[in-house]
């Protein structure tokens, strides 16, 4: 009987040569981002902010460790001089200092977010869909990281493997996951229990398709807001970790460290605190506008 | 008669409920489905009555190993399901598809109709080409009452009826022999029950489907069904032909539940003797001894405590689970 089903069925005619295509999520959400003006304002506003980093050091008179030997000292603003933001109290450019700071910063926010993402959401999908044992696993290994404390956490790494920038990442996305896998988890589980699963079961998708186009689609404007926050978190932990000597090192350097410089420096030249921190702030703004238009963007009934 | 497409015997699902213990728990079996069984042959509806709780959903998912079977058997095409690996039950499935009771909570939010019809058919034929699935999917959107035109919208932009007609599509998309339809109307509005029902029906005839269709309504039951079974705290009450159990219905359950439909006549409704079930549903954790029907049956003697029915057939394959079915 179900013969009638027999391969060589004519085109069906009436759908016609305007066939509509079909379109996926991505595209939806794509086009609801661009209409969507904060978030595009942010997406261009990061984009210069990230273009002016890479290449902005190369356009300068002033390399960001170079010191101004005729000036070692604070000089204000000068465009004589070619410091266009002025110097630090070394006498070292603070406009090439703040966009190589930014990208260091912006890498290691990306990067290790990244990590903490990849990790955290496959961790959390996996623990939360399978549940029973190897749920109980994962989040008691979950459990076991919450315990080390991040620093005696880097320093071992550092002393096993020496010092060196990836290993900053690999540091702060280890402990960044974390979180991120206990809220896909959570969410995962509400899911799970939905009807609309069961019928992806019924319809024959395998544990993994069903992870990749039910799971992770539906988690993922909660986790879109996560890694906003993420970020900045990260930018803040690495300035910390340089603060005790783990991460970047002198003369290299970051928005966090030079935040930490400026503040100390406020009442003399305020301008080492305000020209990095104007840029850090613009970027988390931007991001948190940007993840709010992305969750908003992901979610069909968001018209 | 042709061999039976599925058979199912002596069907038990247990769940284990935690009743008591502080660190170790202490569970106790609740008898969801308690030994049922039933064949289905192909291009048949079998309909599934009972109240809530009765087991009959669990059944229904039972059939597609959805949930742990506790024992017995469901055999699909001569083959044995229960106990298979993955991959085999996902072969099987390819041929027995589900329609859920809640429409919208059936389908993913953050997947466009399109693609939600179109999943079963990437699930199982990879191998299609893009333009093809989409060819397939348009002209069943269009056999399903549903505008091609609208495979880009979203589920929570359909209405309930429409939303259900969007799963039917997807429990249709492989050709199915087999549909277990599980309450498919009772989420709907009264106005679009009928047309859902008849569509279901056209699609059972130009496909030459076999359905299980589970439901509470009598009249949607009877309106679609071939054979129905009606089904009490997880076991079999009576399973017989729509004739002869809407006719001459013989277990006082189904006696019962009859009387509880209305008649669209006035003068026949009043003059109709009501049969009121006294007490709730038995918890399925601690069912009556016996019969489990007797703490609610008026029939009920000392013989239905102490036996458990079994079944007995009157004349014309009548199946009834009572010791009392002639009186
Ligand atoms: S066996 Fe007894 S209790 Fe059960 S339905 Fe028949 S008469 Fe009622």
């Amino acid at each position: 009987m179900t013969d009638m089903a027999a391969p060589d069925v004519p085109p069906a005619s009436n759908i016609g040569p305007d066939a509509i295509e079909g379109r996926s999520l991505w595209q939806d959400a794509w086009r609801r981002l661009m209409r969507n003006k904060a978030a595009v304002a942010s997406l261009i506003i990061l984009g210069l902010i990230a273009f002016f980093s890479v290449f902005g050091p190369y356009a300068l008179a002033w390399t960001y460790d170079q010191i101004d030997w005729d000036h070692v000292e604070a000089v204000p603003p000068s465009l004589a001089l070619k410091h266009y933001l002025g110097t630090d109290s070394v006498g070292r450019d603070l406009l090439a200092r703040t966009l190589f700071g930014g990208r260091v910063s912006l890498t290691v926010g990306l990067l290790a977010t990244s990590v903490a993402l990849f990790i955290g959401v496959t961790v959390g999908a996996v623990s939360g869909y399978l549940g029973g044992k190897v749920d109980q696993l994962l989040m008691r290994f979950v459990d076991l990281m919450y315990s080390v404390p991040l620093t005696f956490f880097v320093i071992i790494l550092m002393v096993l493997f020496g010092r060196n920038f990836i290993l900053m990442f690999l540091a702060i996305g280890s402990v960044e996951w974390l979180t991120m896998a206990r809220i896909v988890r959570g969410q995962t589980l509400t899911l799970k229990h939905r009807e609309f699963m069961e019928a992806a079961r019924a319809s024959g998708g395998s544990t993994a398709s069903i992870l990749i186009r039910h799971v992770v689609p539906n988690v993922l404007g909660v986790v879109i807001v996560y890694v906003t926050l993420t970020i900045p978190q990260v930018i803040l932990l690495e300035s910390f970790l340089s603060f005790l000597g783990l991460g970047v090192q002198e003369p290299m350097t970051s928005w966090g460290v030079l935040i930490n410089e400026g503040a100390a420096e406020l009442e003399i030249t305020p301008r080492t605190l305000i020209v990095p921190a104007v840029f850090m702030t613009a970027t988390l703004f931007c991001l948190n506008f940007l993840g709010d238009g992305l969750r908003d963007a992901l979610d069909p009934k968001d018209r | 008669m042709t061999a039976p497409l599925l058979q199912v015997k002596d069907l038990k699902v247990h769940f284990p409920v935690r009743t008591g213990g502080v660190v170790i728990g202490r569970y106790q079996a609740l008898r969801a489905v308690d030994g049922v069984s039933f064949d289905l042959a192909p291009g048949e509806t079998l309909g599934i009555v009972g109240e809530s709780g009765c087991g009959k959903t669990t059944l229904g998912r039972a059939v597609l190993q959805l949930l742990p079977v506790t024992s017995g058997a469901v055999t699909w095409l001569g083959q044995e399901m229960t106990g298979l690996g993955a991959a085999a039950v996902k072969a099987a499935r390819e041929h027995m598809q589900i329609v859920f009771q809640d429409p919208l909570a059936s389908l993913d939010p953050r997947m466009t109709a399109g693609d939600i019809i179109a999943e079963p058919l990437r699930n199982y034929h990879p191998e299609l080409s893009r333009a093809e699935v989409t060819r397939r999917v348009g002209e069943l959107m269009e056999q399903v009452g549903l505008l091609p035109a609208m495979v880009n919208r979203y589920p929570h932009e359909f209405s309930g009826g429409q939303c259900q007609r969007i799963g039917i599509a997807r429990a249709m998309i492989l050709k199915p022999k087999l549909v277990i339809c599980d309450e498919p109307v009772s989420a709907l509005d009264v106005s679009v029950r009928a047309q859902v029902v008849n569509l279901l029906k056209d699609l059972q005839k130009t496909f030459g489907l076999a359905m299980l269709f589970i439901s509470h309504d009598l009249a949607v039951v009877r309106h679609i069904s071939d054979r129905v079974l009606v089904l009490y705290l997880g076991k079999a009450m009576e399973l017989a032909t729509r004739e002869s159990l809407y006719q001459a219905p013989r277990h006082p359950y189904t006696r019962a539940l009859m009387s509880a439909v209305p008649i669209p006549d006035p003068v026949k409704e009043r003059a109709k003797p009501r049969i009121i079930l006294a007490g709730d549903l038995p918890s399925p954790l601690d069912p009556p001894s016996g019969c489990v029907f007797r703490t609610r049956c008026p029939k009920a003697t000392a013989v239905c405590a102490a036996k458990e029915p079994v079944r007995e057939t009157s004349a014309h394959g009548h199946d009834v689970w009572c010791h009392h079915w002639r009186e």
